[in-house]
């Protein structure tokens, strides 16, 4: 278990980067906190996996240091650095047994053979492959296979951190939520640093106290997954987490007050956006109301998924997203109101703070 | 959907069952017929039986030939198999030394039997050859001509020049298919460069070893153009192998009984080992 500290880290897979757009992994500067749960959430190819191989050691960087406690550990190879990971998808050693499997980590590292049978019979209870221990792995479904790559992972009781890489992609929902609560409570037991690489919102914040977003190689915002969902730092944090993700329309800004459109809505603080910057209003489909009062909309579609209705729309001319209530009432002429607190302001996609 | 009963589907394998028929029916009941009769020209036949098969198996000369083929096979598939396996473990696995050991891999594949046994015939010959020339001048007797240790150097030599190329291939392609996360999770247990070996890409070459395997010894049980060139079977009979009696047999002695019969117990011997070969090797490959 340790404190792990990137430090200026970038990444670049050519040779030689010659601009900002060569770098996979754009200038990342982060403290992962000892014991802490971090899922790393972001698009396909955004730099997630990267990040999680640099830390591993699977892949120096091309600039930068890591620090685990302190101690530079950048240039020292992955069996030094006492990182479990799991991948994406299976790897299994399929001429082993499951038993064999789950021990060759430890083995690898000489530790003693009853400490190696009670690891791994720990882990067998635990993933439920009783019945397998000493069969080989290569006959098992492809969700067993995952579960003993799990298994290696979480069966060293000494790492420093476990990484995980969308390790239940290949795993059927109902066991995804299992396993998920499985290694939720081994972090709670151990207090290993855990970080959990996923494009799944819905995974990463049930399993993490943090969330880091990424997004085209860069770190947009890390928080809570109440502060993601109620302050986005970007406008790609507003998309991407809530389903559906923020609206976020053109805007101007005079004084504390927006226009969209035609329309001009009150803010609760004066934003400062320097001049010429690309404005934008952002509010979650969950904050506007509608309602006969307020601003006129088009509605195009009702969408009924069941606990609520997403209404989609037209508003000054851009399509919006509303939720509503599953009983709520659409009147013919509807019109909507924004929640003042909830509306954010960006100017270059970056959120303009009420403070500043 | 209502289905049409009628054989009009057997015109359509007709050309195959022809093609068949010719290439391979034909002559080999040609060969039976051959085994089980003598003939003194004129067409005119007398039943045989089995004596043919009695003498052949009688003789010194089949038993000396077999037991030659024997020898050869399990010297290349000893040195082929493990050279082949070393060669594509450390063959590059990206960037532009890919194509270009994939070439030079493949060149000595691409030329026909009987030149490379022309090329090593020149290039051992003590007078004018490159290799015996530079032999001598060492210091070193080297005579394939003379000696039978010798002649069995150059054509084992040759045969794994020829041919390792092919194991190499089959092993690399078995290797590239290993998906990176194999040898990443390795890393991350700790494993070391034997266990990856032994753990990974052993498992994962199983099967294209298996080819390897049942093709080099097959292709190197049948031999017969190398070393006819190179040697002709000689000194004495020391590099005459079945195919090379058969062929003195038949062509040189004109004793197609005898030759006939000692073709098919060539063929049954080939098609046994290759049959107990591939039988061991899967079912281990389904146990382990």
């Amino acid at each position: 278990m340790a404190r792990i500290n990137l430090d200026h880290i970038r990444h670049a897979y050519g040779a030689k980067p010659k601009s900002e757009t060569d770098y996979a992994l754009k200038e990342v500067n982060h403290e992962w906190n000892d014991g802490g749960a971090y899922a790393l959430l972001g698009p396909s190819g955004c730099g997630k996996t990267t990040l999680l191989n640099i830390i591993s050691g699977l892949i120096n960087p091309s600039e930068g240091r890591i620090l685990f406690d302190g101690t530079d550990v950048t240039h020292l190879s992955t069996q030094h650095r006492n990182i479990a990971q799991v991948f994406q998808f299976p790897v299994i050693y399929d001429t082993m047994t499951v038993y064999d499997n789950l021990a060759f980590p430890l083995r690898n590292r000489h530790v003693p053979e009853a400490e190696v049978d009670r690891r791994v019979k720990e882990i067998i209870e635990m993933t439920g492959l009783g019945g397998w221990a000493k069969k080989t792995a290569r006959r098992l479904t492809a969700d067993q296979k995952q579960k003993i790559s799990l298994g290696r992972g979480l069966v060293r009781s000494d790492v420093s951190a476990i990484l995980f890489d969308e390790p239940l992609t290949v795993i059927d929902p109902e066991m995804k939520w299992v396993l998920r609560s499985q290694i939720k409570r081994l972090h709670k037991q151990f207090g290993f640093t855990m970080v959990y690489v996923t494009h799944d919102q819905t995974e990463a914040l049930t399993f993490a106290d943090k969330v880091v977003v990424m997004y085209d190689g860069q770190i947009v915002q890390i928080g809570t997954p109440a502060e993601l969902f109620e302050r986005p730092r970007h406008t790609f944090v507003g998309y991407f987490i809530g389903s559906p993700g923020m609206n976020v329309l053109p805007a101007d800004i005079a004084g504390d007050r927006a226009a969209v459109g035609g329309e001009s809505i009150a803010l609760n603080f004066q934003p400062k956006v320097a001049a010429g910057a690309r404005i934008e209003l952002g509010i979650r489909p969950e904050f506007i109301s509608i309602g006969r009062e307020g601003m006129p909309v088009a509605i195009t579609k009702v969408e009924d998924i069941g606990r609520h209705k997403i209404v989609r729309a037209r508003f000054a001319d851009r399509p919006i997203s509303i939720i509503v209530d599953e009983d709520g009432e659409i009147p013919a002429e509807p019109r909507v109101t924004f929640d003042q607190k909830a509306i954010n302001i960006y100017a270059d996609s970056w959120r303009v703070g009420e403070e500043a | 959907m209502e289905k049409t009963w009628n054989n009009k589907a057997w015109f359509m394998v007709l050309p195959v069952l022809v093609l068949v028929a010719f290439s391979a029916v034909i002559p080999l009941m040609t060969v039976v017929n051959y085994s089980v009769q003598d003939t003194f020209g004129n067409n005119e036949f007398f039943w045989a039986g089995t004596d043919w098969f009695q003498d052949v198996l009688e003789s010194n000369r089949f038993w000396d030939a077999l037991i030659r083929n024997l020898i050869f096979s399990a010297i290349i598939l000893a040195i082929e198999i493990p050279l082949g396996i070393v060669i594509a473990l450390n063959m590059p696995k990206k960037g532009i030394g890919v194509p270009i050991c994939l070439v030079l891999m493949a060149l000595p594949l691409l030329i026909p039997w009987n030149v490379v046994g022309t090329i090593w015939q020149v290039f051992g010959r003590v007078d004018i050859g490159l290799l015996g020339r530079t032999l001598a001048s060492l210091g070193i007797h080297y005579n394939y001509v003379q000696n039978p240790l010798d002649a069995w150097v150059t054509l084992i030599v040759m045969d794994v020049w020829h041919w390792t190329s092919l194991v190499v291939l089959l092993c690399y392609a078995g290797l590239v298919s290993i998906p990176d996360a194999y040898y990443q999770a390795a890393k991350i247990d700790g494993a070391s460069r034997w266990s990856v070996f032994r753990y990974i890409q052993l498992p994962k070459m199983k099967r294209v070893l298996l080819i390897a395997f049942l093709l080099r010894f097959m292709d190197s049980f049948m031999i017969y153009t190398e070393p006819f060139v190179v040697t002709g079977g000689g000194p004495g009979n020391s590099t005459t192998f079945l195919s090379i009696d058969l062929v003195k047999m038949a062509i040189g002695q004109f004793d197609l009984g005898p030759a006939a019969a000692l073709s098919i117990i060539y063929f049954l011997i080939i098609l046994l080992l290759s049959w107990i070969f591939y039988t061991v090797m899967t079912t281990s490959d389904a146990q382990g």
